[in-house]
């Protein structure tokens, strides 16, 4: 179906215009509308992701081929309600849609997507673009769900009322593609001349005008449902209940959470092998030297280290899609607002605080769902905080030697309460010090927390795997460039430079990373640490995991896998005392040992201010933390 | 909200006006939004104008037709209202500056 207001168009034009430079069209419309399942079924794999000039905002394009062979470039723009911008996602549509977004061409048409059984809303935001006076196109999405409804919806009327063509689509079943794509033609091939643009930021009075028109073109082409919608409201009965509610949030997390870790595992493990086997068979077959090592021990195990964490990351990423497109994800905002808000963070703030608990870093990437910027880099700076997978490793490690298999009230065991109190020690300092940065450093400034709670829809698998592979991309691609090198720079630093010739102590002694170690040792002593966990402190910059690997590099613990772990264990419980293994385990709650995700803090802030200010406080909380753990155990005889 | 209270001799239920904050409803409560303005009456990190220019955008607009859905645990706080057909979430402090006239009473 699709309707034509009288646009004189010129067969010549467009036959001319098809050899000429791709036409740019841009997607605009309010959140939940399907703007992304339209994007995706329109430009299905052919799509680039990259952020825009100078911002941290996602730019997504994508090539497609009209049925008349036309090439054309398609921007998806990130949702909004209106032109006037409030966040800096939403300053990307704005300035996208009047023109003038810096490095960026003016899209020659609009096509502004609507959730057909939603249209108040986006009504507004259509004027908002008539005003423009840029050409746009009226996407009316989901329309099979409104005749579904029985919604009826005047198009004619519509389309004369907004002054733009309109096209129903089902964009998750392709429908209506073709029709969207001719409209689309005919506004580019016509050349419609734009009409001035007489936007500008609308006051309240103006807004309450706006919303006035809307409601008198709502009410003249659109007959309420005959059979609305009415399951949402019955979901929500369950789902949004003050007890039933929170508690199925809470099951549901856990059901994430064990999925994220025994559904991970054996893929890991794989990676883990075949990165190790790789490893192992180059340094076996190249002749020993500089180089084997640099692409044994410095290449290969970077791109491992990589790799190895993206099963979990694509599982927990999978979760948080099927979230957001069934529409529970603000739901949970609204469930753990209070809580959330309690800590000085924004409802929002769930979702990337969810996926640090895999890895810190897809967790700051997700922060820029949060508008505000005081509340984003309060989440931003916390986010470490949450136990991330490669602390366990570590965890693991010294629980295993230090803490004795004891079983405490009769369950539940030693080992694993010591577990559950380093992932509470996490999230409770988190709270804590969001907390504290907001009385302190942000005061009084309480973000409005408003958000829509979108109909609950199927996720569409096709829609989903597009997104998981989207995100797994934006992942492998960004942390690979942040983190690859800094694996060489490790490398660099604890290989050179050679030990003496005669040297008796492990090279690693007498490497950058050994004297870096052995000078800061001192520093160190009170809170408990050998010069050894010094040492093994520097490489496990690269990746928290890492220092495991270190610390047998140093108690020269040859060997890889599971055997060597239990041999550096019981070395470890012999050199170590329990006060120490105590302190370091706190150590690791809290320090920023992790240069990659400063690394992405520093990309997601542009500049160093951030990471600096992460660094330092997460270092001062550590060596606290440690320092009174330390001094505390040594009193109660653990010394 | 004067009406409210102005007990005459000539009172009559039917006549009066259940106006208040959306801030002060309940689950259930119905009406119709009869002031924006944006002064929610606690301390904002916006002006008021952003904050009543952002409840407009979201569909709160005098005459629109409120419903509150839902309340959260603590302290009953957010709520989700139904403002005519979207039903959008909101903290009590910025429901603050939504004045509704509640049907019956």
């Amino acid at each position: 179906m699709a309707l034509d207001t009288s646009l004189s168009q010129d067969p010549g034009a467009a036959v001319s215009d098809a050899a000429a430079e791709p036409a740019l069209v841009a997607l605009v419309g309010n959140p939940n509308s399907g703007k992304t399942a339209l994007f995706n079924a329109l430009t299905g794999s052919r799509q680039k992701v990259a952020n825009y000039a100078g911002v941290t905002v996602e730019r997504k394009e994508g090539v497609l081929t009209t049925p008349s062979g036309r090439q054309m470039r398609v921007l998806d723009l990130p949702g909004t309600y209106s032109l006037r911008a409030r966040s800096p996602d939403e300053v990307v549509t704005r300035d996208a849609v009047i023109g003038k977004l810096e490095g960026e061409l003016a899209p020659q048409v609009l096509i502004c997507v609507a959730d057909a059984t939603n249209l108040r809303l986006v009504l507004r935001l259509a004027l908002e673009l008539k005003q423009v006076g840029r050409p746009f196109v009226l996407a009316l999405n989901m329309y099979d769900i409104a005749q579904r409804q029985g919604l009826r919806i005047d198009l004619e009327r519509l389309s004369r009322e907004l002054g733009a063509p309109i096209v129903t689509t089902v964009a998750t079943r392709k429908r209506g593609l073709p029709e969207l794509l001719e409209k689309v033609e005919g506004l580019v091939a016509a050349r419609k001349v734009e009409t001035e643009n007489v936007w500008h930021e609308p006051a309240a009075g103006e807004i309450r005008a706006a919303h006035a028109e809307a409601q008198r073109i709502f009410k003249a082409c659109v007959k309420p449902p005959e059979r609305p919608d009415t399951v949402t409201g019955k979901i929500d009965d369950v789902l949004l209940h003050p007890v039933a509610g929170v508690l199925i949030l809470m099951t549901l997390l856990f059901v994430m959470f064990q999925a994220v870790f025994t559904w991970a595992t054996p893929v890991m493990d794989g990676i883990d092998g075949a990165f190790a086997a790789i490893a192992g068979w180059t340094s076996a077959h190249l002749p020993a030297g500089l180089v084997t090592s640099f692409i044994s021990d410095g290449l290969i195990a970077g791109v491992g280290s990589v790799l190895v964490f993206l099963p979990q990351i694509l599982i927990l990423f999978f979760f948080i899609l099927l979230l957001e497109d069934s529409g529970y994800m603000a739901r949970a905002a609204f469930l753990m607002d209070k809580i959330m808000g309690g800590a000085g963070l924004h409802g929002r703030a769930f979702i990337p605080l969810l996926s640090s608990f895999a890895c810190a870093i897809p967790g700051i990437m997700s922060t820029r769902v949060i508008d505000n910027k005081e509340d984003r880099l309060t989440t931003i700076l916390v986010a470490p905080l949450m136990t991330c997978s490669a602390r366990i490793p570590v965890y693991t490690l010294i629980i295993g030697a230090f803490i004795p298999k004891q079983t405490v009230w009769g369950v539940l065991s030693l080992q694993g309460l010591v577990m559950f109190g380093l992932y509470a020690g996490g999230i409770v300092s988190a709270l804590l010090v969001s907390f504290v940065i907001r009385r302190v450093f942000w005061r009084g400034a309480v973000e409005p927390f408003m958000m829509e709670l979108p109909t609950y829809r199927w996720p569409e698998p096709r829609n989903v795997l597009m997104n998981l592979w989207t995100r797994a991309r934006i992942f492998m691609s960004r942390a690979g460039r942040i983190i690859l090198p800094l694996m060489v720079l490790v490398w660099v630093l604890s290989t050179f430079p050679y030990p003496p010739e005669g040297a008796t102590g492990p090279a690693i002694d007498y490497s950058f990373a050994g004297r870096i170690g052995n000078f800061i040792a001192p520093v160190m002593a009170p809170i408990g640490f050998n010069w050894q966990m010094t040492v093994a402190l520097i490489p496990g910059f690269a990746a928290r995991e890492v220092a495991v690997a270190a610390l047998g590099t140093v108690y020269a613990v040859g060997g890889d896998g599971d055997a060597a772990a239990t041999t550096l264990g019981s070395l470890l419980s012999h050199q170590w005392s329990l006060a120490s293994a105590l302190s370091f385990l706190a150590w690791y709650v809290f320090a920023p040992q992790c240069a990659a995700t400063l690394g992405v803090v520093k990309r997601e802030t542009n500049g160093w201010t951030w990471p600096t200010v992460m660094f330092v406080y997460m270092t001062s909380l550590a060596y606290l933390a440690s320092f009174v753990t330390y001094h505390v155990a040594v009193a109660m005889g653990a010394g | 909200m004067s009406e409210a209270f102005a007990l005459s001799p000539q009172f009559n239920p039917a006549d009066t006006l259940d106006v208040r904050p959306l801030a002060k409803a309940g689950r259930g409560d119905r009406g119709v939004i009869v002031k924006v303005t944006g002064a929610s009456g606690a301390a904002e990190s916006v002006a008021a104008e952003e904050l009543e220019r952002r409840l407009l955008e979201m569909g709160f607009v005098e005459g629109a037709a409120i419903e509150v859905l839902h309340e959260g645990l603590f302290g009953r706080d957010p709520i989700a209202v139904r403002v005519d057909d979207t039903r959008v979430a909101l903290r009590r402090r910025e429901a603050g500056a939504v004045t509704v006239k509640f049907d019956g009473l």
